[in-house]
């Protein structure tokens, strides 16, 4: 086959999503001539659309708090630096407590993100109440307040991502399905797809619940697997809520429930399954917007008149302890994985895209090494995270 | 009384209802008992509910129908849309400018779970096709539910006040909608193995072969169909052009319904956008509601819709322009004017051919596409999925009545209930099907007779009361083929002279020539159905040929109604002998609808053109991104919002691919919409299951 000018790159990114995108706005601008390459129409219709928008920094886990550190200042800045709304709103996020056991849950979380430097808060009933007057009274222990979280518009984000990225001189390979990824006495050498042959010495699988697909391509074996959710959106109204309410107190069908008021006015509300719904189904079921209304009411009652607008489902591609894989494939030189964002792609992005760029550009500092420790798609899977 | 109600109409009964007073911007208004809020406006004449919150255009009634949500206003402190929600006595309504607050919340909460119920058979959508389904499962004994969202059954068809055509023996051709409507449900309640709920839309079809349900409006139940039928009708297209977004532009659907079901006149001068069948027919409705149609307009060089449905409405002085489009609508804050300009083959706007009218209204009638997202979901999850009448293909009620008794038969068969003598109604179904046909040469008035019918029917659409109704079986239609036009045909009989076939003609094509009073000067009978109260017996009328067309003036004799057709009224005229059988009309008032050409274009003010309302997105916007190689309607979606509103693409999908098409992007290339459930946006209360009690402040 004659090759052609235009298949041949730096670096080859499979997976036009939450990570892919800003990844190739990253590299682009380091000089890398970069090729994205997803098997949907248009960027971002895989799991980024899906997202609710929900970002912060308030994790257990030190290596996702700077992450998101990252990510919070590079979506807080962003109309400031390029002009262009992406709907960053900081309302701040608020993990409520009813019963005894959440309390001491989330003011032991609380404690240990005070430790990281987190500004996060234990706040009681009346504070609490005083921060968010909307919340249902009744029970009401407390809860957690960080301030500094957010949210903005996953739709609006990637196609900023994007536009910068192709003005730094990206190229997007769209609808195209990767068949094979080649490679040359162990080193990456391509991708083909089903309509065009492409070279790069470097391919980075950012195909989030497709991932482990794309890995096995190269006979990788990666614990990545799709977990179904489902969210809604409802009309807009006019601003009342701030932050992110976050009810981890389990129930029938579900564990965490949470929701927001977007820029929009509209409230995004999704819940996690309880078990899992493992697969690729994204298609709505019908326990869902009566389990999550009620959940919603319960933390929430003035919501009871507010009327659903749609709801859809997405795929959360989880690993087996609620961290990413990223890092170096280890049998294959060249070929990088930035996998398994447990559903946290949004808001890990930025800040990952900007440390996967230092990794393959030999630049990491010594954070990045404690965090590519953390990630190392082969470390052995132990403890699950306290809140995810 | 506002002169916005409807105080007279030929064929809808005016009941006397009570007085209701309530507030809007703090002022008090009169309404009347049973007026959605939305009504009780315009009767009043008040159009513009609020402003779009981001860009501050007025907006309105659009859908009438839940499914945007335009005509949104604070009633009582709760946002609520205005063509759903019934006026109180002393409800405080408030128009909105900006987002709504969120509502309070009184009371206790209580939380129901949803009930989940089972069924053999569930039909979405009471209209022609689900209720003859319903019949047909009736008589089989099937269990079978039915839901609709509407308070009564009849679909579309409460909304019809003019005859039908088709087929008299098999789908009631001859009696109007709102007749054939109270028929079909009667049947409907006379089998105790069909439940019906009404006011109950089906918000959802799901991935586990459940359908969400809001029974009564106000209680979520999920059903769970052995067999499902989608007979959910058909939803108006939009058209795209500057100032569509204006209060004033409406569909027929709402058209109809302020003015048929709620008796309130959408505006006083309509211009009407479409000559198909529902241009048409909403226009003569308009005419028998007391309002002045100004005009017609259809891209096309002929309406589409059927001769005599254009000719009915070109008789009472409506002009009609073929080949001509909207170029956009003038006003401050709802319609003043209209343009319209001349097109050539190609829809390319001729120069110089504008024409401007002062008119309050237009009513924009471009076709209808199937309400079917319910039947995609279902085929797509692997559901027994059937579909009836304008879901599975766009056509004539007495169609949609046949289509569900067949669909019912196969339902039947499905669930190993079928009748042994089925019948074979696919003949029929494609011949009332059938689109209309080319115009033949006039039929030959047999003149040497002294009394007999001349019929102005010469095209072949499947319709036949008048041969059904004739007692000496004079009129004849091949009953195998109803579409062929009727032949007079004497046999060596005398017409009676009974006039049923003039009464009973839905196109209003047939009248009588009787020359045994007067060898000279004979009379002629011709129907009308719009109040003659202001008719004077002995003055004389301008009388005008079957397209409308100015004869001569002819003086009134007597004016008369049969009590088997009412709502008709036949008039006799005398006439010279020469134009006697060419009379198919008469102009009752003068026809003052003539196109006003005063206004100048730049007295329109030009508005945004819109293609998604719901979210004011313009059509350069859309235009922009398919420049730059957008193909993907989602993407145009994530970008701009078009499809993110309440009414979740349903107005603007068809239009994002019409743009398409106009820049010339094959639809293959193109990705459509993702449809998403609720199909009508829910209260949250209500899908948690929250008692209903705990609802109402």
């Amino acid at each position: 086959m004659k090759r052609q000018p235009r298949n041949t790159a730096d670096a080859i990114i499979i997976g036009a999503g939450s990570i892919g995108v800003p990844l190739a706005f990253h590299l682009a601008h380091r000089g890398l001539k970069t090729i994205v390459i997803d098997q949907e129409t248009s960027i971002g219709q895989g799991s980024n659309k899906r997202a609710i928008g929900g970002i912060r920094a308030t994790h257990c886990d030190p290596a996702k708090i700077l992450l998101c550190q990252r990510s919070i200042a590079v979506f807080s800045t962003w109309e400031d630096l390029y002009g262009e709304d992406i709907e960053w709103y900081r309302g701040g996020y608020c993990f409520v407590a009813y019963r005894d056991e959440e309390a001491a849950l989330i003011k032991h979380v609380v404690s240990e993100q005070r430790g990281y430097g987190l500004n996060i808060h234990w706040l009681d009933r009346s504070a609490l109440l005083d921060c968010v007057p909307e919340l249902n009274h009744e029970g009401l222990i407390g809860g957690s307040f960080s301030p500094d979280d957010g949210s903005a518009s996953p739709l609006l984000a990637i196609h900023a991502f994007s536009r910068r990225a192709k003005q730094a001189g990206a190229q997007f390979a769209l609808n195209e399905s990767v068949t094979g990824i080649t490679q040359y006495r162990n080193s990456v050498k391509g991708v083909i797809t089903d309509r065009a042959v492409y070279e790069a010495p470097l391919v980075i699988n950012c195909a989030g619940a497709w991932a482990a697909q794309v890995a096995s391509l190269v006979g990788i074996d990666i614990p990545v697997k799709p977990d179904a959710h489902e969210a809604a959106v409802s009309e807009p109204v006019a601003h009342f809520l701030n932050p992110m309410i976050v009810d981890i107190q389990p129930s029938p069908g579900s564990s965490n429930f949470y929701f927001y008021q977007h820029a929009t006015g509209q409230i995004f509300f999704c819940l996690t399954p309880d078990p899992n719904q493992w697969g690729y189904l994204t298609e709505e079921t019908s326990g869902f917007l009566p389990m999550a209304c009620s959940r919603l009411l319960k933390v929430m009652p003035r919501l009871s008149g507010l009327r659903v607008r749609r709801t859809w489902g997405g795929l959360y591609p989880m690993t087996p302890d609620g961290s990413p894989l990223v890092g170096w494939a280890e049998s294959l030189e060249g070929f990088f994985l930035a996998a398994g964002m447990c559903g946290q792609g949004f808001m890990l992005g930025p800040g990952l895209a900007e440390m996967i760029t230092r990794m393959v550009l030999g630049e990491m500092t010594g954070e990045d090494k404690k965090i590519a420790g953390q990630f190392s798609p082969f470390r052995k899977f132990a403890s699950e995270e306290k809140l995810k | 009384m506002s002169d916005h109600r409807i105080n007279t109409h030929p064929i809808l009964e005016i009941s006397e209802r009570e007085n209701v007073d309530f507030r809007w911007n703090g002022v008090e208004i009169q309404a009347l008992q049973g007026d959605t809020i939305a009504s009780a406006l315009y009767a009043q004449g008040i159009k513009v509910f609020g402003y779009y919150p981001r860009d501050h255009t007025p907006q309105g009634l659009f859908c009438a129908n839940n499914q945007c949500s335009q005509c949104l206003v604070m009633a009582n402190d709760r946002p609520v849309k205005a063509c759903m929600e019934m006026v109180k006595a002393g409800m405080q309504v408030r128009s909105l400018d900006d987002l709504p607050e969120l509502g309070n919340f009184n009371g206790k909460l209580e939380i129901i779970p949803s009930e989940t119920v089972q069924i053999p058979v569930l039909i979405i959508g009471g209209g022609p096709a689900g209720l003859s389904a319903a019949i047909e499962l009736g008589e089989l004994d099937i269990h079978t539910l039915l839901v609709d969202d509407k308070q009564c059954l009849g679909g579309k068809l409460i909304l019809q006040t003019h005859r039908f055509f088709g087929s008299t023996e098999l789908v009631y051709a001859g009696k109007r909608g709102v007749e054939i409507a109270e028929i079909l449900a009667e049947k409907v309640k006379s089998f105790s193995s069909v439940e019906v709920w009404l006011n109950s839309p089906a918000i959802a079809v799901y991935s586990d072969h459940k359908v969400g349900i809001l029974k009564d409006g106000n209680q979520y139940i999920q059903v769970v169909p052995e067999t499902l039928l989608i007979a959910a009708g058909a939803r108006e297209k939009f058209a795209s052009f500057p100032g569509n977004t204006l209060p004033g532009v409406m569909g027929a659907g709402a058209f109809q319904t302020l003015m048929n079901r709620d008796l309130v006149k959408p505006g006083q001068r309509v211009f009407i956008m479409g000559g198909g069948n529902v241009g048409l027919i909403t226009g003569y409705h308009a005419i028998q509601a007391g309002i002045q149609v100004v005009g017609l307009c259809e891209a096309l060089p002929e309406c589409t819709g059927y001769r005599v449905h254009r000719d009915k409405l070109a008789r009472l002085g409506v002009p009609i322009y073929p080949s001509h489009i909207v170029k956009q609508v003038g006003g401050e804050s709802s319609v003043e004017s209209i343009m319209i300009a001349e097109v050539d083959q190609d829809f390319h706007e001729l120069a110089g051919t504008d024409k401007t009218f002062r008119c309050d209204s237009l009513l924009v009638a471009v076709g209808l596409s199937p309400v079917n997202e319910f039947q995609l979901k279902a085929e797509k999850y692997g559901m027994k999925v059937f579909s009836a009448g304008d879901t599975s293909e766009i056509a004539e009620a007495s169609a949609a009545i046949l289509s569900g008794k067949s669909v019912a038969q196969q339902i039947a068969c499905a669930l190993g209930m079928a009748r042994e003598d089925k019948p074979d109604l696919q003949g029929m179904i494609e011949i009332l099907k059938s689109k209309p046909g080319k115009i033949l040469q006039s039929n030959i008035f047999p003149i040497d007779r002294d009394v007999y019918p001349v019929i102005h029917c010469h095209q072949e659409i499947p319709c036949d009361p008048c041969a059904a109704v004739c007692p000496l079986g004079l009129i004849k239609i091949p009953r195998d083929d109803i579409r062929k036009v009727p032949v007079f045909d004497l046999e060596g009989q005398k017409c009676s002279a009974c006039r049923r076939c003039i009464a009973a003609c839905p196109g209003l094509a047939i009248t009588l020539v009787d020359f045994r009073k007067d060898a000279k000067y004979p009379t002629v009978s011709v129907p009308i159905e719009i109040d003659t109260s202001d008719l004077l017996e002995g003055r004389g009328y301008l009388a005008v040929d079957e397209r409308g067309q100015p004869l001569a003036e002819v003086r009134l004799i007597r004016r008369f109604s049969m009590k088997e057709f009412s709502g008709t009224t036949i008039i006799e005229i005398q006439s010279s002998r020469e134009i006697a059988n060419e009379i198919t009309g008469v102009f009752l008032k003068e026809p003052l609808y003539r196109n006003e050409t005063g206004l100048s274009c730049n007295q329109l003010k030009q508005e945004n053109e819109y293609l998604c309302r719901c979210e004011r997105v313009t059509k350069n916007a859309v235009k922009e991104l398919i420049i730059q190689g957008c193909r993907d309607i989602n993407e145009i979606k994530a970008l701009t919002r078009a499809g993110m509103g309440a009414c979740g693409g349903k107005t603007c999908s068809t239009l994002i691919l019409q743009l398409f098409r106009e820049i010339g992007i094959p639809e293959a290339e193109v990705i459509p919409h993702t449809i998403r459930p609720l199909v009508i946006e829910t209260p949250i209360g209500i899908l948690a299951g929250k008692s209903s009690r705990a609802e109402n402040p």
